[in-house]
């Protein structure tokens, strides 16, 4: 990804006679890796998604999906291989060290290079997580190759064959197609819940290849003293919950916010918001919705005076349905939700929290 | 102890616009500022000068007007600023650009050794987070990112302990010096320039650093010629293809339509409306 903005109008010139070239010691290059990230016995969600984007990717090239799995000895990582299996992997690279118990930068880092340099796979996929991007961008660099961050589409390049990776770019306002060309691997970073779960499928199985560290702990300098988990599991429901209700600047004012939160409490729904809310404190920083806060797909997502910038587009985008308050009726939101109140939400929030309470009492009252 | 401070000038993305029709950015007009997540890393080198002594040296990759963003980080209290800048900089990538900034840091160790490094967490323009992971690899140093609390830091041991922002709670970690740190946002609050900081850091004279002062070995790694990554396409978001069913307040009651809203809700996802009923608590 380019840290200097790229020139809208001529990116095609901006690429002229560079990096284009795939030399021919890399086209042995083959396959479609997906790093599947653990910890304390359980898999972040986010990796099955990938296998699922990483199946669509190795199908279109004829290439096997693997999973790759580092960590201590005595981890389930069997269990997890079994898993990876059945959300469409075809095969595991497995590497198992007590010093690979907990992720720690340095030993993931050897791990995951050394994995790459025997296995050479063509694209390699990880979870733009705390682990997946501190991780991704140190194998990267040792790698030198190119990495792109947070995509929201990932696709083979018909011309080239090369991954053709998705991002919002300029702080979410317009998006941006990057590939890598001439470097081996094609590596790519995916926020949880961009990408849809795949069907599980415990019928399939597939194949381990054993690799092995070679390090011992007492090179590896920084040590994990201690894991304090958040008390506030709550904070961690908003990507995965069911209904969401979130909250804009066309609120006007912290105290109307509250409107959100009663809606929110009516349906059992999280409480998300918009960039510039949280960027104006009325609402918690882990509530942000959009390229640089969380991304969602709910199966109801209820978003009130917010415009829909691209910012916060790529963020919800995926959910099921979308209804819009808007009182601005050109408001960019009304492109992509299926239902939209054309009001001011002060007005219309109040009212619909009392006639969903309403309504969900009775349906309770009879169904009791 | 000798602290460099990572930092980049963006535009103020609030304030960016998109031509409606062409699709383009629209920078005219649009103020540079220093990247807000720098901010927090420069204050927190601050807090560890204030307590442990020591210097700050801010670093910045950028063209000559970067130096603005230098010279307000000197207002908060660094102490010495260097801008590399060349034009064979231009069109780097993440993996150019930590290429860069890794040969100015080893050129800035060369004059006093370097303990701590630190960089915000990503920028705001673009957003990858892997500029601070990938100074790290390239100059050995033992990398922690999302750093939420620096616990403890002792010069005699050369140790730090902190503790970082992981999936579903804190890591605490402890490792030895020298470290880059990429910190997490609103963990600190920056302080206040004070006035013989402002007038300083007014007349201050930030280093002007080229490709051959910074030391750049390898003039095949840096800028567009460095870059594995090279962007095929920027486009804006797909046209709409369907608008919005909705209904306004202009010709409808806040009730009417709100219940027809309910009602659309609960046709398109009957399942919805089962799961949000076994929720309820019947009063």
């Amino acid at each position: 990804m380019s840290e200097t903005p790229p020139n809208a109008k001529k990116p095609a010139a901006r690429a002229a006679g560079r990096n284009l070239e795939l030399p021919e010691h890399l086209k042995s290059y083959k396959g479609v890796w997906v790093f599947i990230e653990h910890d304390r016995g359980v898999v972040h969600p986010v990796s099955w998604e990938l296998l699922g984007e990483g199946r669509k990717l190795a199908d279109m090239q004829g290439a096997q999906l693997a999973g790759v799995l580092l960590g201590g000895a005595d981890e389930p990582l069997d269990r997890f291989a079994a898993d990876a299996y059945a959300y469409g992997a075809d095969l595991c690279y497995v590497m198992r060290d007590p010093v690979l118990k907990g992720y720690r930068n340095e030993p993931f880092t050897r791990g995951l290079t050394k994995l790459v340099k025997e296995g050479k796979p063509e694209i390699v996929l990880l979870g733009a997580t705390t682990m997946g991007r501190d991780l991704a961008g140190s194998v990267a660099t040792t790698l030198a190759t190119g990495l792109t961050a947070d995509c929201t589409e990932l696709t083979i390049d018909p011309a080239s064959r090369a991954l053709a990776a998705t991002r919002p770019t300029f702080g979410g306002s317009l998006l941006c197609t990057i590939m890598t060309l001439a470097y081996r691997p094609q590596m790519a970073t995916v926020r949880p819940r961009v990408m849809q779960m795949p069907a599980k499928d415990s019928t399939r199985t597939g194949s381990i290849i054993e690799s092995s560290l070679d390090m011992v702990e007492d090179v590896v300098v920084t040590k994990l003293l201690d894991f304090i988990a958040d008390a506030n599991s709550n904070k961690n429901h908003l990507a995965y919950a069911d209904v969401i209700v979130s909250g804009g600047k066309g609120l006007k004012n912290p105290e109307n916010f509250a409107l959100v939160r009663e809606l929110a409490s009516v349906l059992g729904a999280e409480v998300g918001a918009s960039r510039p809310v949280v960027q104006a404190g009325w609402v918690e920083a882990e509530r942000q919705i959009g390229q640089t806060g969380k991304t969602v797909r709910p199966k109801l997502y209820i978003a009130a005076g917010i415009s829909g910038a691209i910012q916060h587009r790529v963020g919800m985008e995926g959910s099921d349905i979308i209804v819009a308050i808007n009182n601005d009726a050109n408001a960019p939101i009304f492109d992509f939700a299926h239902y939209g109140i054309v009001g001011n939400a002060m007005q219309v929030l109040p009212a619909l929290t009392e006639a969903f309470r309403a309504h969900l009492a009775v349906r309770a009252r009879r169904a009791a | 102890m000798h602290i460099v401070v990572c930092i980049k000038q963006v535009p103020d993305s609030a304030q960016i616009r998109v031509h409606p029709v062409t699709n383009t950015i629209m920078r005219q007009g649009v103020p540079a500022i220093v990247n807000p997540y720098d901010l927090f890393a420069l204050e927190e080198a601050l807090r560890v000068k204030d307590q442990h002594g020591g210097r700050i040296t801010m670093l910045c990759m950028g063209p000559p007007q970067a130096e603005d963003a230098l010279r307000k980080c000197l207002s908060f209290g660094a102490d010495d600023a260097i801008l590399v800048t060349d034009r064979s900089f231009a069109g780097a990538d993440t993996l150019a650009t930590s290429y860069a900034l890794a040969s100015a840091i080893r050129t800035i160790a060369k004059e006093q050794a370097v303990d701590m490094v630190f960089t915000g967490k990503q920028t705001i323009d673009g957003d990858t987070a892997q500029v601070g992971p990938g100074i790290a690899k390239r100059l050995d140093l033992q990398l922690l990112t999302y750093v939420s609390r620096i616990v403890e830091l002792s010069l005699d041991e050369r140790s730090i302990v902190i503790e970082r922002r992981a999936e579903g709670g804190v890591q605490v970690l402890r490792t030895q010096l020298p470290c880059l740190v990429t910190m997490l946002e609103n963990t600190n609050e920056m302080r206040f320039a004070n006035m013989d900081n402002m007038l300083r850091a007014a007349r201050f004279s930030v280093r002007k650093w080229n490709k051959e002062a910074a030391g750049i070995e390898d003039v095949t790694k840096i800028g567009l010629k460095g870059s594995p990554t090279v962007v095929s396409k920027v486009f804006g978001p797909k046209p709409r293809t369907e608008k919005a069913d909705t209904e306004s307040l202009e010709h409808s009651s806040p009730r009417d339509a709100v219940l027809n809203l309910i009602q659309k809700i609960f046709t398109r996802n009957p399942g919805l409306e089962d799961e949000l009923v076994a929720r309820t608590v019947v009063p």
